[in-house]
């Protein structure tokens, strides 16, 4: 351990909120749909990955035609293709894997979404190799706060989340769309009856979760400076229990989840044993639900009728 | 007599194998108010939920204004103007009263939400104290009065009103019946009813059916069907008035 105790829990609390935001993003898409069509999407973690992967290439691809393409110019460009990319595909998965299943049992996309998380994964390994594929240090400038020291990326990944989550707070929240959303997840029905068209407006859940995943793609691979195939399971599957965590269905439970989950994986790895940061996180969580069984902000089952 | 607004043809509407409307056939003039009456079971909502195409017939036919809608998307549907307040109200409990309304007026985007949302807390002045609160804490007849306000929002040519009195005290059902019959007079508004207070909707209406285990058994002007001794028997005696 280096420096002071004081100095070094605010630097792993600093960490913990980086790697937190990002779930945080990424669990925004699988509660969103679940809050929607009252499923687990478990390709949403791969749509993850391969906005990650979509970024890198896109990265590759702009380094290769213009030497010294401006950093933030790049980013942009990643972050939209990415965007375009996850969206298409989760679209796409929703369109094809999904919706025909839609009133047969509730097993039946469970399975489908296993499936479809299998398929892009291995779609990326057979197109992109197994292995760890590695891009330069994006932004590499770090600032001594205080004994702390605060890295641009961490500042760009905790302003990106900010600025994506109001966004999204006030698309649910204060927009017509937002409202069609939610008046289908309270009660499919009455909004078809009102002239929501509840197919399109799934279809819009799926890419609204997509594009949030994969800007979360983007600022990980900036982060950590690697994609992989297997990318869709440990961050994704992480993502997953946050949003159980805050409350499966609810926004800001997603967020609040993603924010513990990440505290939680980085305080561990700093005082305890980093092997079992995960055998702590979903000890938590399981805590968590014995007294909280829909999460910490979740809604209790019974008011969804 | 001219075309009417809605015209359901021997239509028959199926569970799985369970067959709930059989050969019904209902006419709805322009400006009218026609009752539908009949026992718990006999298959009122789903010929309501047939009409708007969420339970679509299977054979047979819907025709508004000329237009086949048999097979039509329900959301299409309430595109044509048909709003319906559904049996067990079914607002929008996590929303705002306001956000409820904002729902039924979606369809012109909130072109005409301002002016409508007067109307709406004039005829129910009840909504207007409880416009910011979310819909799911309001009592019964509130949240009737909410489910009607929010499809007289979508500037409907046909209002479907399923079972309006349900479970309400006999001052609410007063209430809304009187705000019925007064948008019938003012706007020419045409309302397709089904009750099982027959009492209030024979005499609210201006034409009634009755149907029976999905069948249409009897169906003539409300006066009628008030003064008629089958009608008496089954639905009006010991009943309701
Ligand atoms: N969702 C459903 N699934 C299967 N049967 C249903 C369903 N809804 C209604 N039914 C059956 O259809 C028949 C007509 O029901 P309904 O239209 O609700 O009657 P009413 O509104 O006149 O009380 C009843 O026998 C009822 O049990
Ligand atoms: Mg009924």
């Amino acid at each position: 351990m280096d420096g002071e105790p004081m100095e070094y829990f605010i630097q792993q609390t600093v960490n913990g909120i980086t790697l937190g935001s990002i779930y945080g993003m990424i669990a925004i898409g699988y509660t969103m749909v679940y809050g929607i069509i009252g499923m687990i999407n478990f390709a949403h973690g791969d749509i993850f990955m391969l906005g990650a992967f979509a970024a890198l290439i896109t990265f590759l691809v702009l380094t290769g035609l213009v030497a010294g393409f401006p950093v933030v110019a790049a980013l942009i460009v990643m972050m939209a293709v990415a965007i375009l990319m996850a969206s298409l595909w989760n679209w796409t998965i929703e369109r094809i894997a999904y919706r025909p299943l839609r009133g047969s049992f509730r097993l039946a996309p469970l399975i489908t979404a296993i499936g479809m998380s299998i398929v892009l994964s291995n779609f990326i390994q057979v197109t992109q190799g197994p292995r760890n594929k590695p891009i330069p240090q994006l932004v590499s400038e770090v600032y001594d706060v205080f004994g702390i020291s605060i890295s641009l990326k961490q500042i760009l990944i905790v302003i990106i989340t900010v600025v994506m989550m109001t966004a999204f707070w006030y698309l649910v929240n204060r927009t017509s769309l937002g409202r069609a959303q939610r008046a289908t997840e309270q009660d499919r029905k009455m909004a078809a009856l009102l002239g929501v068209d509840v197919d399109r407006t799934i279809s819009i859940t799926f890419i609204m979760g997509a594009a949030l995943a994969a800007v979360a793609g983007t600022m990980y691979l900036m982060y950590y400076g690697v994609a992989v195939f297997t990318d869709g399971f440990t961050p994704g599957v992480k993502a997953f229990t946050a949003a159980v965590l805050g409350g499966i269905g609810s926004l800001p439970g997603a967020l609040l989840g993603g924010l513990l989950i990440g505290l939680i994986e980085s305080l561990w790895s700093a005082y305890f044993s980093i092997d079992y940061k995960d055998v702590a996180t979903f000890s938590i969580l399981a805590i968590v639900l014995i007294f909280k069984p829909s999460g910490i902000l979740g809604r209790p089952e019974i008011e969804k009728v | 007599m001219t075309q009417p607004l809605l015209k359901v043809e021997n239509a028959e509407t199926y569970y799985g194998n369970i067959r709930a409307l059989s050969g019904v056939d209902i006419e709805v003039q322009k400006g009218e108010i026609v009752c539908l009456i009949g026992a718990n079971g006999a298959g009122k909502s789903t010929l309501m939920m047939t009409i708007c195409g969420a339970q679509p017939a299977r054979t047979g036919r819907i025709i508004f204004e000329g237009t086949d809608i048999t097979r039509m998307p329900t959301h299409e549907i309430a595109r044509l103007r048909i709003a319906q307040s559904p049996e067990g109200r079914r607002i929008f409990q996590r929303m705002t009263v306001t956000e409820n309304l904002q729902m039924g007026a979606s369809l012109d985007k909130l072109a005409y939400y301002k002016e409508d949302v007067e109307k709406m807390f004039t005829l129910f002045p009840r909504l207007k104290e409880r416009q910011h609160q979310r819909a799911g804490t309001l009592s019964g007849g509130e949240q009737q009065m909410l489910s009607i306000a929010r499809a007289l929002m979508a500037r409907p040519k046909l209002l479907l009103l399923d079972e309006p009195s349900l479970g309400l005290a006999p001052l609410i059902i007063k209430q809304i019946f009187e705000a019925i019959r007064v948008l019938n007079k003012e706007t020419a508004l045409t309302v397709f009813l089904v009750e099982q207070n027959a009492f209030a909707a024979l005499k609210l209406s201006d034409r009634g059916y009755v149907m029976v285990n999905g069948r249409v058994t009897m169906s003539g002007p409300s006066k009628e069907l008030l003064a008629n001794p089958e009608v008496r028997a089954a639905y009006l005696e010991g009943g309701h008035h």
